[in-house]
């Protein structure tokens, strides 16, 4: 491979995961709230069909993104309103939201798979484009990947550089010291798991009219999964995040490289790859079975292995508030 | 408050909801909900010989949601039964295209070897939570789709028919290899003895059993389940393989009974509409089987409904999982009625 | 600011834990709030904080009736309360910590706020790192910062909530000189809630004092301590005299025991504790003293050295195996550790049955619960789910499902929450037990308890356990100073 094609080659990986970090930045807003939405399965699935059903109509892009975010904000605000008002466990409610995307999805989207529509243009940025490698990987691209550039910093700033935004996080780690200090815990956690919802929503509007342009059943299954499995292994962070994006994309690159290489070897092992990859990440930062390794190393090794692995989430993540 | 005639008709609001939503789907459509509706009650119970592929439904299901009361009893979210289903089906897929013996031999040896493929796949799940941290949901998610790929992968490759390679399935198994069947149809009276079994012993382990009692304590707080001297970390581990079990054997039921063979897509999403089930009964026993019977007419209506209408059959799906939403959110009056006295305060 | 609470009520059930209570706070005084556990102080001071709604009664400040929605309402009037954990954000920075909750700018200047702090904290003799995590402070700092924040937020009514329970002796020092200093030169009202006689006598000018939600009586200190007392409990529970110790057989040997957990690694621990005796173990929280106790439970793995029970060895003991062979451990969240909500007590009884087959033997069980209910005093029927009974009766009920036959009991906090005649009652149940030849060891955060309790007591500090003394010959000052890490 000569460095033109690796360069293609990093680009579309970038493309491949904007989606994904969309998605991800979204949901770790929420969670960091206080708040699992666990239906971003079927979310995306569901926003993925509308967005492009909505471009595919009134062929207007925009529109598509707005009608994806909409759907998106909608089902977050089911999975809030029946946990924060009805007390109603969130997983409940996210796994019966993720069945109701996947078969909506299917039964409105019937009359329009397999149609042309619009889709992101290119968009190649002036100047930053002719930055040597950098600029034909991260400047030559479309909107849509800008966009979820500037998110990551945007949502990391927001989370830790901002004053609301530690107003956010103390909604997820200790919501009644939150509440003594002014803090509308309620309010906040509503905003967020509809802002997060919203932006799940742009990412499953992203993969139809973007990243796999079109619609047919089933479009982006799966990838709702992965894009919670990212925001554990990202630690709640949105930068850690976007890496776990771009690597679960490098590995899939990897994988058709190597499919190509290695056609004896059976597509099985490629498709199993991401799952195992899931599992495999996941056992990494529960930091169990990696503590358990490390029990006999020493110290100097094991602390910033561990530090930089291990991850803790919101305190209060999934729970209640009580106010008195 | 003496609850009112309101509360006593509450618990029909979400079927009402589901049914008035679903309606407003179908004229979306263009399509009568009144036509659509009557479709599906027939398609469910027009005839002999659609009862009986609804009760050749119910089987499976009700297999898995017996396993589910356990699990949820233990306070797990077991979404990997739909691996476990499937990997019940490989197990008695494995025994019927590699032995051949006496009819009654190879059942049995078929059923305890897809017992025993869905009891490992959830003993996977259980070991990756109590031993690697990994919640049940993300590992059995995983190990759902790998199983998916596992039998893609057997179908095309190992077990590939000899005519080629098509993605459908292996071949048809022999008759000495099937659940006898009965009159003709998909439905295994053999299948019915065994799930009305595995549903009393899960009933009488609840009610009954030192097993049930340590999973109710493990489900409601772990830690003091632990001090209180349950072994936490086995206990969750086995109610994890007891349900893969009974899951494997609904995958079985699947393979000899519903279809011939082992195909694509082999559970049917019976796993997941098994969570339902039991989230609609709201984890009482006794309502399991009913809500069961319920949604596999719904299902096997919608099937009918596609044939006829050409309407994707994803309808009976929608009308479920609606169902068990407006439960959530509707169906405790209690619930709401504090949200409206909350209200009022502020 | 002169507070004024007229006729305060509030009822929770059948419960008065308020019981129109009326007091007059003077601005530039400190106050005490004494009374049993039970006694309404704590209702009492989160009416006035905003955290819970009186059923009647008003609030006046300076003259003006005041209505809180919050406690950031009521500090917002000037009225903020420090709880006893004090109610911060552990994962974050000590700035980000300050910060929250104040409403100035959007984006944060983190340089000037941090000058801003430090110097703050200079005034009052604390000594501030901005830059430092919460989770990685002692109570007493937390303390410190939660004080800052208060008056950052403008708060000319304090409240301390039993604030020297698990502070070191400095730190305790630093406290009460800050907050003579709020009084007398800032003119702000603080009102000391206690049960620590000897501290209300030595900061406060004036104590009122609450029992079963009634305000029963005022002095003005110094005043006799008996006087207090008197006002304090009906009748005092008498005393009981200890069964002196005479066996010498051991009942638990560490001999250079190393345990240790991901943020503290104690030092090799040597300690014999006898059959029959009751040792206790005092210390800051988080000094160590959780771990030895969590190690002799098999809750914890014993890196190195060793540790007997008689003369078994017990160096790979895990938790059941544990229990199996006698030991039986109390944490100190008891519906959080130890019983489990939404499970009756019978279904309690029936999983603790020893001799379970695979049939739970509900009859048996029922039975059983019955008569260790009564024998135990709990109030509450076989049939109650553990969460319905009080604290006092959840820790009598975890009494009643100890085994009958046990070589060694460990408790963590045994009587934390509980008032006078449920701790008392609890430690004649740990008697009986000591006659038996049972050991106990226990943890305590109230040194008059370690002190009044056992016969011999080691003191943690810093992961460190120091030489142990007989508790007959020490006294509160001694363990002060070992707290303080001094040998």
């Amino acid at each position: 491979m000569d460095n033109g094609q690796l360069i293609a080659v990093l680009a579309s990986i970038l493309l491949q995961a904007s989606p994904l970090i969309i998605a991800v930045c979204g949901e770790t807003l929420t969670e960091r709230a206080g708040i699992v939405n666990l239906s971003l399965d079927g979310t995306m699935l569901l926003s993925a069909m509308t967005g492009f059903v909505a471009a595919h109509l009134t062929d207007n892009l925009m529109l598509g993104f707005a009608a994806g975010a909409a759907v998106g904000a909608f089902f977050a605000l089911i999975v809030a309103f029946s946990s924060i008002q009805l007390k109603q466990s969130q997983v409940a409610t996210g796994f019966v939201l993720t069945l109701l995307g996947d078969s909506l999805s299917a039964f409105l989207g019937q009359e329009y798979t397999r149609l042309p529509g619009p889709s992101v243009p290119h968009f190649a940025i002036p100047i930053l484009k002719d930055i040597p490698i950098l600029g034909p990987i991260i400047f030559n691209q479309d909107g849509l990947v800008y966009f979820a550039i500037l998110l990551i910093f945007a949502t990391s700033w927001w989370l830790f550089r901002s004053r609301p935004g530690l107003e956010l996080r103390s909604a997820g780690e200790r919501p009644e010291a939150a509440f003594a200090r002014g803090v509308n815990v309620r309010r906040l956690r509503y905003l967020y798991t509809v802002i997060g919802g919203a932006l799940v929503g742009i990412a499953g509007a992203a993969y139809s009219l973007d990243v796999k342009i079109g619609w047919s059943e089933g479009h982006t299954r799966g990838l709702g999964w992965i894009a919670l499995a990212i925001v554990i292994f990202g630690g709640w962070s949105p930068v850690r995040g976007a890496i776990g994006a771009l690597l679960f994309g490098a590995t899939k690159a990897a994988a058709t490289v190597l499919q190509r290489a290695f056609p004896e070897v059976s597509v099985v092992a490629f498709n199993a790859l991401p799952w195992l990859l899931m599992i495999g990440v996941l056992l990494l930062v529960s930091n169990k079975i990696v503590g358990r390794l490390l029990v006999n190393a020493p110290p100097a090794l094991k602390r910033p292995l561990q530090r930089m692995l291990q991850v803790a989430p919101p305190a209060a993540l999934g729970t209640e508030l009580k106010n008195e | 408050m003496r609850p009112g005639w309101l509360d006593r008709i509450w618990p029909l609001l979400p079927v009402l909801a589901a049914l008035a939503f679903t309606s407003v789907l179908l004229l979306l459509f263009k399509a009568s909900p009144v036509v659509a509706f009557s479709a599906m009650l027939e398609g469910a119970f027009g005839s002999s010989e659609r009862i009986l592929n609804v009760i050749a439904f119910w089987i499976p299901l009700l297999l898995c949601a017996a396993g589910l009361l356990i699990t949820f009893q233990a306070g797990l979210w077991n979404i990997g039964i739909e691996g476990q289903i499937i990997l019940g089906s490989i197990g008695a897929t494995w025994v019927a295209l590699s032995l051949e013996l006496a009819a009654p031999l190879q059942i049995t040896l078929e059923i305890l070897a897809a017992m025993a493929g869905g009891a490992l796949w959830a003993g996977i799940a259980g070991w990756l939570k109590t031993r690697g941290g990994v919640h049940e949901i993300f590992g059995g998610l995983a190990l759902n789709n790998l199983a998916i790929i596992l039998t893609n992968y057997l179908i095309s490759g190992p077990w590939q028919p000899p005519e080629g390679g098509s993605f459908r399935g292996t071949v048809p198994f022999g008759e000495h290899a099937l659940l006898p069947l009965f009159d003709g149809s998909r439905f295994s009276p053999l299948a019915l003895i065994l799930a009305g079994t595995a549903f009393s012993i899960v009933m009488i382990a609840l009610r009954n059993s030192t097993w049930g009692l340590k999973l109710k304590a493990l489900g409601r707080n772990s830690r003091s389940a632990f001090l209180l001297g349950v072994s936490s970390n086995r206990e969750a581990v086995l109610a994890m393989m007891f349900c893969g079990a009974l899951a494997g054997l609904g995958g079985a039921v699947r393979v000899l009974s519903w279809f011939d063979s082992l195909r694509q897509s082999i559970s049917g999403g019976i796993g997941y509409l098994a969570l339902l089930v039991v989230m609609l009964a709201a984890y009482r026993v006794l309502w399991v089987p009913f809500v069961a019977f319920f949604f596999s007419a719904v299902l096997n209506g919608a099937i009918v409904l596609q044939l006829r209408t050409q309407l994707h059959s994803s309808l009976g799906d929608i009308l479920t999982g609606v169902m068990v939403l407006f439960v959530l959110l509707l169906g405790d009056p209690i619930r709401l009625r504090g949200l409206r006295r909350a209200k009022d305060d502020g | 600011m002169r507070v004024e609470l007229q006729n305060i009520r509030k009822h929770f059930g059948e419960v008065r834990a308020n019981d129109d209570i009326s007091l007059i706070f003077e601005p530039g005084k400190i106050y005490g709030l004494l009374g049993e556990n039970g006694a309404g102080k704590s209702t009492l001071m989160k009416i006035l904080s905003g955290f819970q709604k009186p059923d009647g009664g008003k609030i006046i400040l300076d003259g003006k009736a005041r209505r809180f929605d919050s406690p950031a309402d009521a500090l917002a009037a000037g009225v903020g309360m420090l709880y006893q954990e004090p109610l911060d954000m552990p994962p974050f920075l000590v700035l980000e910590n300050y910060l929250l909750g104040q409403r100035r700018g959007f984006a944060v200047n983190a340089r000037q706020a941090a000058k801003d702090l430090r110097e703050l904290g200079k005034k009052y003799g604390f000594d501030i790192q901005p830059e430092e995590h919460i989770r990685d402070l002692s109570l007493g700092e937390r303390q410190q910062l939660e004080l800052l924040r208060l008056l950052a937020g403008g708060a000319q009514l304090l409240i301390l909530d039993e604030p020297t329970t698990g502070i070191s002796t400095e730190q305790k020092v630093l406290l009460f000189d800050s907050m003579r200093k709020l009084a007398k030169d800032e003119g702000k009202t603080l009102i000391l809630v206690s049960h620590k006689l000897d501290e209300v006598q030595d900061l406060c000018s004036q104590v009122f004092v609450l029992r079963k939600g009634k305000l029963v009586g005022e002095a003005k200190l110094p005043c006799p301590n008996e006087l207090l007392v008197n006002l304090m409990f009906e009748k005092l529970p008498p005393r009981r005299e200890r069964a002196s110790r005479e066996q010498k057989q051991v009942a638990l040997e560490l001999k250079d025991a190393v345990v240790a957990t991901p943020r503290l690694e104690l030092q090799p621990l040597n300690l014999t504790v006898y059959a029959g005796e009751v040792f206790g173990l005092a210390g800051l929280e988080g000094s160590g003293q959780e771990i030895l106790l969590k190690a002799c439970a098999g809750l914890l793995p014993i890196r190195s050295g060793s540790m007997q029970l008689g003369h078994q060895p017990l160096d790979q003991l895990d938790y059941h195996a544990a229990r199996a062979g006698g030991i039986s451990y109390m944490a100190a969240g008891r519906v959080e550790e130890g019983l489990v909500a939404g499970l009756t007590l019978t279904e309690h009884m029936a999983l603790v049955d020893q001799e379970a087959g695979f049939f739970v033997d509900w009859a048996g069980s029922r039975a059983r619960t019955k008569e260790r209910v009564q024998h135990f005093q709990v109030v509450g029927t076989s049939e109650s789910t553990v969460e319905q009974l009080s604290g006092g009766n959840q820790q009598r009920f975890l009494f009643a499902m100890l085994p009958s036959s046990l070589k060694l009991i460990l408790l963590e906090h045994p009587t934390r929450g509980l008032d006078i005649r449920s701790t008392d009652w609890i430690w004649q149940q740990l008697d009986e037990r000591r006659k038996d030849g049972t050991a106990i060891l226990f943890i305590s955060a109230d040194l008059d308890e370690v002190v009044e309790r056992s016969d011999r007591i080691a003191v943690f500090s810093g992961g460190r356990m120091s030489r142990v003394v007989d508790a007959a010959k020490t006294n509160a000052e001694e363990l002060g100073h070992l707290i303080g890490g001094e040998q």
